[in-house]
């Protein structure tokens, strides 16, 4: 079954402390960062200090990344190869803009585990686009290859090289937000949202988690642990979307046990999408401890 | 294996550790100031010189100051120091880490 990503959250690598803590706040994901919040003359510290963290600290059922330098810099491969060595469930490519960019990280990767006897595609990857070249290349990159669990917009670089800024409606992100989208759903792996740096801008967070939750992405990249609960909200389904879901996979499951084919609920064909999206509402409803073990409704 | 030259690693943060380097005529020295010293002090200092020793590098005198890491920290913070001071930043020694 498909994982729920509904929070990516980032964390500078070169603090003990937020490493620690990380697991804590109920992130779907967290990313540990060796790139942009590192700086250069603490790059072996901070690489050092996550391959140590990754292999001590317990983060249950987290999915944890790890955001590593640019291969062009010296820091890129020893990243990569201590990573991997770690552990690290995905390895976050950064400024990804060609097909070959994927390729490139991939073959190191594959490199690393060998060195390590790490059996072969242990260490998944996921992309971030942020300039007008990847935007435009994103449906191949999310093909690239298969150890690819997503692609992610990164807003910052992107509005940068397009020669404008962030504003409150998005319209600038419009369509580059679509390509990723529509390259991440094509391939089928996972779309995730740029971050909002503004952290006490609760309102224009919620605004834009709102666009984002509507036109399809799995979640959100966030920065501070506050915007976890608020992006968590917006993705819970309601007890209507949950009662409809449970009926869904009831008839389903009835139809199962009958033998019959194609089946209708309330005069509407159930086929194969409605199930996987009442799959996923339950399944996020779980993450939302909406619904006991029997999948029925106790929220308060 | 001595050190060439002095290195320092980690901070004076919360739940870090700094950690400096310098090469001495004599077997190894472990100064170490915690707020933990009293309850951790000996394991820490164990730990330490388990690294040292993993690494084989003698003819060391080893500060610290912990500001309350975790042993994963204090084994990175340390690591750290030692390939500083080696000049392997970004060449670590993969058999050693273990």
């Amino acid at each position: 079954m498909e994982r729920l990503r509904r929070t990516m959250m980032f964390v500078p690598g070169n603090n003990p402390g937020m490493l620690k803590d990380a697991g804590i706040y109920g992130a779907d994901s967290v990313m540990f960062d060796l790139e942009d919040s590192v700086s250069l003359a603490e790059k072996d510290a901070a690489r050092m200090l996550v391959m140590q963290a990754l292999q001590t600290v317990d983060y249950g059922d987290t999915e944890l990344v790890v955001r590593i330098n640019d291969l062009e810099t010296p820091f890129g491969r020893p990243d990569i190869f201590a990573m991997v060595k770690a552990g690290v469930d995905v390895i976050r490519l950064p400024k990804t803009e060609t097909v070959d960019d994927v390729l490139e990280t991939e073959a190191v990767i594959a490199e690393a585990e060998a060195y390590f006897n790490i059996p072969h595609k242990t260490t998944k990857m996921m992309a971030a686009i942020e300039s007008a070249e990847g935007v435009l290349n994103a449906p191949a990159i999310a093909k690239a290859s298969d150890r690819l669990i997503g692609i992610a917009i990164g807003a910052e670089d992107y509005v940068t090289n397009m020669k404008t800024r962030r504003y409150p409606d998005g319209a600038e992100l419009s369509f580059a937000r679509n390509m990723i989208l529509h390259g991440a759903r094509a391939a089928g792996i996972a779309a995730f949202d740029t971050v909002y740096s503004d952290v006490d801008n609760e309102a224009g967070f919620k605004h834009e988690v709102e666009l984002i939750h509507e036109l399809g992405f799995d979640g959100k990249s966030v920065i501070n642990p506050r915007q976890i609960p608020l992006v968590n909200a917006i993705y819970a389904p309601t007890e209507n979307d949950v009662q409809n879901a449970k009926d869904v996979l009831n008839a389903i499951e009835e139809a199962r046990i009958k033998g019959s084919g194609v089946i209708a609920l309330n005069g509407k064909m159930v086929d194969k999408p409605v199930v996987a999206r009442a799959q996923r509402t339950m399944m996020l409803a779980e993450a939302s401890h909406l619904v006991d073990q029997e999948g029925n409704w106790h929220a308060e | 294996m001595e050190i060439k030259h002095t290195a320092i690693a980690g901070t004076l943060e919360s739940s870090d550790i700094q950690i400096m380097l310098s090469k001495i005529e004599g077997p190894t020295e472990i100064e170490l100031e915690s707020a933990v010293e009293k309850q951790f002090g000996t394991q820490i200092r164990t730990l330490m010189r388990t690294i040292l020793e993993q690494y084989g590098i003698t003819n060391v005198k080893l500060k610290a100051v912990d500001k309350g890491a975790l042993d994963c920290t204090i084994k990175a913070r340390l690591i750290t120091a030692i390939q500083r001071a080696i000049d392997k930043q970004n060449d670590p020694d993969w058999e050693v880490l273990g």
